[in-house]
This record gives C-alpha cells, structure tokens and sequence, in this order.
C-alpha cells in the first residue's frame, strides 16, 4: 500500500507533465495548421463520440514530415546542427583533455581546489557566460582591441555572428562536461602503470599513446557524449554568438514557434529532432552500461 | 556425570524455543533452504557453519523476520512467528556491517531500540549504562561511531542488539571485520556475555574455529541443508558425512572397499605378510630422482675435503637432520600406542596390493560399499621402524611442514595417496630422524578414524 | 608520482584563465563609467544604482526566487521518492518506463521540453503564469534530483534499515530516522542543483511563462539579444558574486567536514 503511494506520486506526476505532453506533441506534428488558438485542427472532441475519435484520426497526415523534407531550410538546419555539434565536441576534448590531465597529475592538495574550479562556472548562469563573450567577440570588443593594440591585425575581426563564435560559445559552456568524465578516468588510473611502461622501453610520449589514452577512453567518450547530446538541440548559444547566418535545428524550431506561429510545422522539428538524438543517446547509455560493468 | 551437562538436545522433556518444521525458503528458481527441521533450545549457543551461498544467512534473516518461509512453519516459544514483522519480534539481530547508525551517538544507538519501545526516560537511561557496563563501553557513550575502533564498535552493536533482551539474538559473522588476534579475545567475551544474560544466542559464521569456541551446538551447512548438528567434540571427533569431516578441521581421507571383519588377531596378521622389497617397487622413480643437480664424484670429493670447510655445506645436499640419541630413540618407541585391536568392524580395501585398513568401529552393514576412512592427522603416527600398530602404512616423506608447536608431514602412499601426519613436537629433536625422501610407516588404531558411507 | 611538470602548468594556467577571463572582464566592465560598454572611462558604481530602480528586473528577481523555491521543494520531495522507486522498489508493472521517464529529461532538448509542455497547458487550458513554470521546472528538476539522490541510495547499508526494523521501528519511522539523515546531504545537494536549474532556465520559462509572469533570464534574455549592455553586466557581477560565495562556502564546510572525520578516524585507530 505505501509502496504503491510512494510509486503512483511520482509516476503519475512524470506521466502527466512529460509522456503526455509528449504525445501531444506527436499528435500535433500530424495535425493541419489552422489561423486560430489552438492553431492547429483536428482537435480531439470526445463529446461527439465514436465519430469524434474517427474524425481525429482520420484527420491524421503525415504532411508535415513531408513539409519538412520539400524546404531545404529544414534538412540543413539538421545537417549544420549535427556539423556544428561534432566539430564543436572535438575542439572542446582538444581543450578539456588537456586541462583535466594537468589536474589528475597536480598535487594531490591542489586537486579539491582545482576540482572546484571547474565546477564553480557550471552553477553560473549559463546565459551569463554565454553573454560575456558577445562584449569580447564583437568587432569593437575586448579581443580585437587587444589585437589591434599589439598590432597583430589592422582591421577588426568579424567573429561575433559567425560559426566560429558558436563554437567557442559551446567549447566554453560545456567544458566541465568534458573535463569531469575524463579527470576522473585519469585520477584513478595507477601511476606506476606509465613507469612499466617506461621501464619497458616506452618513451614518454609513446607511454601516454600507448597506456593514458586508452585507460581514459570511457572519459573521453562519456565526455563527447555529455557535450554532443545538448548541443545539437542547443538554442541560446546559436542565438546569441551565431547570429542569423549559423543555422541550428533548436533555433529553427524556437523561431517556427514563436515568429510563425506554426505549431505542427514547429513539433514535427521536434519529433525529428528526437530521432535524430536516440543514436547518440542510446550509444551514450551503452558505453555507461559497459564501464558499470567493467566496473563492477 | 552427577553434575547437570547442559544438554537440553538430549532431554526429551526440553522444549524448544525455536522449531523449523519442514521450513523450505525459495528464491524465484534458487532453493535457498531445503525442507529443513530442527530445534534449537533456551540458552543454547547454536551455530549455523558453512561456505557463503550454503543458506544460513537466510536461515537467520528468516528468524529476524526479514525473509518469509516458502513453505513450512517457524514457531518461536511454541507459536508461528510468519505473521510478525521484524518490528513486532522479540528477536534481535546483529549485523555482520554492524549497521550501527553513523549520526547518532554510542549512547543513542544503544537506546534506540528501547526508544523505539516507549519505555520511560530514566527506565531507558538505566538499561542503557547497564549495557555500556557489561560491554565496557562507558567511556566511549559520547562518541560517534566513527570515532571509536573497530573492536569497540563490534561491542555497541552487540550491545545495542541486547539492550531490549530479546529471547533470542542472532548474530551474523559477528568476528568477521576484526583480526585475528582481536577475534580470539571477543570470541571469549562473546561466551561470557551470553552465559551473563542468559539470552539463546544464534550465530552465523563461516569460521569452523569460531564456531566449534562458541557454540554449544553446531550445524554444518551445505546447499540448503543442515548436513549435521550437534556438539563440536561429535562434529569433530565423528563427522557425520565426508562433506562434514573435510569442512570441519584438517582430515585424511582414504577411499576404499568395506569388507565385513571376524575377529581382530586375523587381520592384525594379514598385515605382517607385506614383503617390503614389493613396495619399492612400486614408489614413483620420478619420486626417487634427486630434486636439484647433483655434483659428480670429483665435484663431491673436492667438496666435502676442502669447499666445505670455506664455503659450509652443499646448498643441494640431501637434507640431513642429526641423528637422534639412544635415549631419544627409546623415549619415542615406548610413545607407541599398546598394540590391542577390538573384534568386529570392517575392514577397507584400499590400494592393490597393499594390507586393508582395520577399522574396528566400522558398520559391519556397509560391508561390500564403497567407504571413505576419514582420519585426523593428529592421530596418525609416524616412525622409520615398522610399528606395532592395528594399520601400518608405508609411505614416502614429501614434504615436512614446521609450525613451531606441531610438524606435519606430508606422506605419499603406495597408491599415491597423499596423507598428512601431525606431531606435536615435544621433544626438541624426538622425531628429526625422519627427513624428505624418507620411506616410513604411518599408523593409526582401528578406533583413530571414522568410517564413512557414500 | 604527482608532479607539476612545466606543460601540467601551461595546461591548467590557460584552461583556467579561458574559463575565468570572460567572467573577470564582465565583473571589472560592471565597474565603468561609460555606457559603451567596450570602451573603459573610469570607475563607477551607477549601474548598480540604475539596476537596483528597474523595478522590472526586481519584480522579475521575485518571480525567480518564488519559482525556485517552490519547484525545487517539491522536485526535491517528488525525486527523493522517485530514486527510492528506482533503487529499492524492485520489479513493478512499467518500471522501464518510469526509469525512461527519468533518465530522458536529463537529455531532452530543453526547446522540445518546454514545447511540449506548453502544448499540454493550452490543450488543457491552463492559464500560463507562475504556477506553469513551477509545473515545468519542477518536473525536470525532479529528475535531477533523483539522479543524484538515487547514486547515493545505491551505496546506502540495506543493513542500517534492516536493523531499525529489527529494533522496533516502523518503515516510515526507519525512513525518518535512519535513512532520511543519512542521505541528507544527497538530498540537499539535489535541492541545491535544482534551485540553480530553475534560477538559470531560459528556453522553458519562456514556453510556459504567460504576460502575467516574467522570469529573470527571460527579462535579460531580451535585453540582452540587443547587445552588451552595463546594466546586465551589474547584474551578472552580483549573480556571480552570490555564487561564487555560495560554492565556496560549501566547500570549505565540506572540506572541514573531511577533515575533521579523517582526524576522528586517527583518533579512533588509537584510542
């Protein structure tokens, strides 16, 4: 009896407030779009019955999914999304690995410092970090005055609303996302392991190829995996850093929502944004699964 | 025997205070306990004994309460306690983690239970110090359990589980996070506090030596089943099964074929007959080979007539302990048991070519079966010079293991039967006449085993 | 084994100042005197003064807090039983589903959350307020929260529980004064978590926010899509600041909390 209490409370309240918005959703993407509130027919009517429940589903299309594949708009919108989230995970591992080996290898009375460190950004808010950099980026910011000072360039750079500053937008906003994952694969990994293998003949850099990278693999892969997974849906970065040429499927969907108003166009960008997300997300649970395992 | 042995077991007017009737406990496919029956007495201290995965655990989480019988009924003072929660039972546990709660005090993990109860405070303020003071925790009250040691916090969870004076307590691996030393300490402790409060105390272990201290009775385990329960000298001294005698203590055992035995003076002949030029041969040649290289005549000449004197004895030399003395010889043969075999047993046909084994308190009605001859290594005898014995075995020296207050030795057999003999070593340099490589005579009285069916 | 070799500096030198200088210019860029933001002219503390009269951000700040607080209680209160379900509840009729339902907010789009939550309120004509934004917030919260209540409960000693029980407790009394103080630093660090998650949200408070309630990050969400602007550089300096103090407090508490029971520990060895 407590038992089925303690599980119905929130069972319930997940199944109201995220399954059937969901469904909702679903439901909408293969609705027609229609100039009222809602604006989007057919509208479930049970009072009418049988007849109600025929006509909702015979009301039912897949135009929408078409619509999507006939505007290019869309299909590049993914494919950027996709492009800009895989580049922008490889320059954040390029700059996070590098980081969170220099701590598992500082001092060990350093370390819980340093770990705060990186943790302390992350309870910032996120659209204030996001929004330091616009001061910094833009043509007359802090950074092309600096280069312009030191006379390394002559004209001001354009990086603010470019792709270029959506990347360094996320590398900046997710990097404790990759820090943490792989700091903690090399804090555990034994440091005599990198002695054998100097002792066996390695050079030190052969050692670190040879034993670090592998013995850090599931951290680098859980990292790619935190900072992929969001960023391909990321809406505030492209928004604020990328300006209206950088394309990306968040911003989109936010935009067919808000600025056209067309809600079944608007969530049948999110069913397929969802799809297209299960892969990563799916692979993400399968290497957690397997290092639990190997784990334990 | 005037005195009263407290030997409830035996009394057939005793009531038990907890009886399993056909209690079998299942875990989805798993058959955790398996149609078990047995007693267990007021005051007794009863021990469940067997590897990890044999079911005792759930034999005890079953009296907590924590798990239901599958079938069959638990009665506790006579009644079924499967209706009672854990809560609602005069049981106690103590938890092999000790599960002592790490925010509160000594003190208040102590009252807790009592607490739980509603007693009054004063009531509980008293039964608390009471129990600090049998445990000799009084001036660790105040403390966290983290602050105290580990052999401390054995005694809080000891004392916490008694503080409400449960009719029974049941204690799972109680020694098992201490060391050695520790163990042995609080093992005695452990018997006092129980013959103090008079509790029926119901330990789980998987420790043979902890259970044959403590318990009063003990019950091997083994895939659900109780295989054996009774006193440790009987466990001991007459296991029931092959399974017992191997998991309690060290034990030779000798496979063979039981033959129905007429009289004793027959038998003790049949073992004269053995030529010993036949059993030479029979020993492995690899055996024989000398174990590391050896040097060759001028080598060893050159040795033992001037290395020796610079350089000390070969390294690979044959081990040589001194010859005893003529006293010590003659101390050690009159050690030899009066050579006196009672009639009727059985005897065990063991290798071929070899005098069967005289087991006198053998089951005649085994006769024909395979059998196991299960012998302690204590009881077994060890000389150079054929001994007067009911079984005299000859054997090869393979391996001599020095514990300080015993030796073993470690005999291979005509059959290649590995035996292990004990010797207490009594005397400095009684025994060291025998070395490895040594052929030599095993012996054991026709009463030293115990005859076991399939 | 642990040395600071000469490229380890470099490493965490440059990580940390790209992680911190951003920040650093905002704080100092707070302080200027000119409006253009970019361009230094003297230091000042009127764009504390202007932030502290804009009664739109204050009453904005208000909304916030009220949404915090109230969502991550009650998503604190809702993901507490959720991992308890999770860890302990064993096998019940669509437990997959319940622990999908779980893990999925934690990697859904916060655009698709935020729609799909909106389209529910219209479809049951809920009128959208603060009220709405709780029910968003609270729900992915909730699985914040038990995420890291539930890494705790999976170490948590069944045993300490078992001997509650076995000392006279009831289960709702084991809970209370057993298990619920013992995770309790899991549960404050959830409730910590999503008090910041509901503090920073953008994209979901702006689906299921209505006329009647703004919340902070949507209020310098507008202004700040025009550009850089000194106010909200104020503003960021003092969230920054509350932060800042908060993290650091916490983990000076926690740093002594180790400290201490590691010296207990010793003490205890030799006692």
């Amino acid at each position: 009896m407590r038992r089925a209490t303690l599980i119905l409370l929130p069972y319930l309240w997940l199944l109201a407030l995220f399954l059937v918005p969901f469904v909702i959703v679903l439901k909408i993407s293969l609705s027609d779009i229609e100039l009222a509130i809602p604006p989007y027919t057919p509208t479930l009517d049970l009072s009418e019955g049988w007849k109600g429940l025929r006509d909702f589903f015979a009301g039912l299309d897949f135009e929408n999914f078409v619509f999507l594949t006939t505007d290019d708009l869309y299909w590049k919108a993914y494919l950027s999304s996709l492009q800009i989230a895989s580049i922008a995970t490889l320059c954040t591992l390029l700059v996070g690995y590098p980081i969170a080996y220099g701590m598992a290898n500082a001092p060990d009375h350093w370390r819980p410092t340093l770990m705060m460190l990186v943790i302390l950004p992350f309870w910032t808010s996120f659209l204030i970090r996001v929004y330091s950099w616009m001061g910094i980026l833009s043509t007359e910011g802090y950074l092309n005055q600096l280069l312009l000072s030191l006379g390394l360039i002559s004209e001001p750079l354009t990086i603010l609303n470019t792709p270029v500053a959506v990347y360094i937008g996320i590398v900046y906003t997710y990097l404790p996302f990759m820090i943490l994952p792989i700091y903690s694969a090399l804090e555990r990994m034994d440091g005599s392991l990198l002695e054998a293998a100097e002792d066996l003949g390695c050079s030190r850099i052969k050692a670190f190829w040879l034993i670090t990278i592998p013995l850090s693999k599931t951290g680098i892969i859980a990292g790619c995996f935190l900072v992929f997974i969001p960023t391909i849906g990321e809406f505030v970065i492209p928004s604020l850093l990328g300006g209206s040429q950088t394309l990306m499927i968040g911003k989109v969907l936010w935009e067919e929502f808000f600025n056209n108003r067309d809600w079944p166009v608007a969530s049948a960008v999110a069913v397929v944004l969802l799809l297209i997300l299960i892969i990563p997300i799916v692979l993400f649970q399968r290497n957690e699964q397997k290092q639990r395992e190997a784990e334990g | 025997m005037s005195q009263t042995v407290f030997e409830p077991w035996n009394d057939p007017d005793a009531k038990p205070l907890i009886q399993f009737k056909n209690v079998t406990k299942r875990f989805g496919e798993f058959t955790a306990i398996d149609n078990q029956s047995f007693d267990i007495y007021e005051k007794e201290f009863f021990a469940l004994l067997g590897p990890s995965g044999c079911g005792k655990t759930t034999m005890m989480r079953m009296l907590a309460g924590f798990e239901k019988p599958t079938e069959g009924t638990i009665l506790l003072g006579g009644q079924d306690i499967a209706p009672f929660p854990p809560n609602k039972r005069a049981v106690n546990m103590m938890f092999q983690s000790y599960a002592l709660f790490p925010h509160l005090s000594v003190w208040d993990n102590i009252a807790f239970g009592l607490k739980r109860d509603g007693k009054s405070k004063d009531e509980i303020a008293a039964r608390v110090e009471e129990m600090l003071k049998l445990t000799r925790l009084e001036q660790f009250a105040r403390r966290k359990p983290h602050q105290i040691s580990g052999g401390q916090r054995q005694r809080v969870a000891l004392a916490r589980s008694l503080a409400k004076a449960p009719k029974l307590l049941l204690l799972d691996e109680p020694l098992g996070a201490l060391d050695a030393k520790l163990r042995q300490a609080t093992q005695f402790e452990l018997m006092d506090i129980q013959e103090k409060t008079g509790t029926t105390f119901v330990i789980v272990t998987h420790d043979q030596e902890e259970a044959m201290t403590v318990a009063s009775r003990v019950a091997v385990m083994d895939t659900g089943k109780i295989i054996q329960a009774d006193t440790p000298q009987v466990i001991y001294e007459a296991p029931a099964s092959r399974y017992v005698a191997d998991f309690i203590g060290d034990v030779n055992l000798i496979d063979g074929m039981a033959e129905a035995r007429e009289g004793g003076a027959e038998a003790a002949s049949t073992a004269e007959s053995e030529t010993p030029a036949q059993f030479e041969a029979e020993i492995p040649a690899a055996e024989t080979a000398p174990r590391a290289p050896q040097p060759n005549e001028r080598g060893k000449w050159l040795h033992d007539k001037l290395f020796k004197y610079i350089l000390g004895p070969r390294e690979d030399a044959p081990k040589q302990l001194p010859p005893p003395t003529p006293e010590e010889s003659k101390a050690a043969a009159s050690a030899v048991q009066p050579y006196a075999i009672a009639p009727g047993g059985i005897t065990i046909h063991w290798a071929e070519g070899q005098p069967p084994l005289i087991a006198s308190n053998g089951d005649p009605a085994l006769a024909g079966k395979r059998v196991t001859l299960a012998v302690r290594p204590e009881k077994l005898g060890i000389s150079k010079d054929r001994p007067e014995s009911a079984n005299a075995l000859r054997g090869k020296v393979i391996d001599i293991a020095y514990l300080g207050n015993l030796s073993t030795y470690h005999v291979e057999l005509a059959n290649g039967t590995m035996v292990k003999a004990q010797l207490a070593n009594t005397r400095r340099v009684a025994q060291r006449d025998i070395t490895w490589e040594d052929k030599v005579w095993i012996s054991f009285r026709d009463t030293a085993g115990v005859v076991l069916g399939e | 084994m642990r040395r600071l070799t000469w490229f380890n500096a470099t490493s965490l030198t440059l990580g940390f100042a790209f992680l911190y200088l951003p920040m650093i210019i905002l704080i100092v860029y707070s302080f200027n005197e000119s409006k253009l933001v970019t361009v230094w002219a003297g230091f000042s503390t009127k764009w504390y003064g202007t932030l502290i009269q804009n009664e739109a951000f204050l009453d904005a700040a208000w909304v916030t807090i009220q949404v915090a607080v109230v969502s991550s209680t009650i998503a604190t209160v809702l993901g507490t039983m959720a991992a308890l379900v999770l860890v302990r509840a064993g096998r019940f009729y669509g437990r997959t589903l319940f622990s999908g339902m779980i893990y999925a907010p934690l990697v859904m789009p916060e655009v698709i959350t935020g729609l799909s939550l909106l389209l529910l309120f219209i479809g049951i004509g809920l009128d959208r307020g603060i009220f709405t934004i709780i029910l968003a917030h609270t729900t992915f919260s909730m699985c914040f929260v038990s995420v890291v209540v539930s890494s705790r409960l999976v170490t948590f000693d069944r045993s300490l529980e078992e001997a509650a029980l076995d000392l006279g407790c009831s289960h709702f009394d084991a809970f209370r004064l057993v298990t619920l103080p013992i995770i309790a630093p899991a549960v404050i660090s959830g409730w910590l978590l999503a008090f910041t998650l509901s503090l920073d949200d953008l994209v979901i408070a702006s689906f299921t926010a209505g006329p009647s309630a703004t919340t902070l990050p949507i209020k310098i969400w507008s202004s700040i899509r025009l550009g850089v602007s000194p106010e909200i550089n104020a503003l960021s300096t003092i969230m920054i600041a509350i932060v800042a103090v908060g993290v650091i407090t916490a983990s000076l508490i926690t740093k002594r909390a180790s400290l201490r029971q590691q010296a207990d520990e010793r003490a205890a060895v030799h006692a």
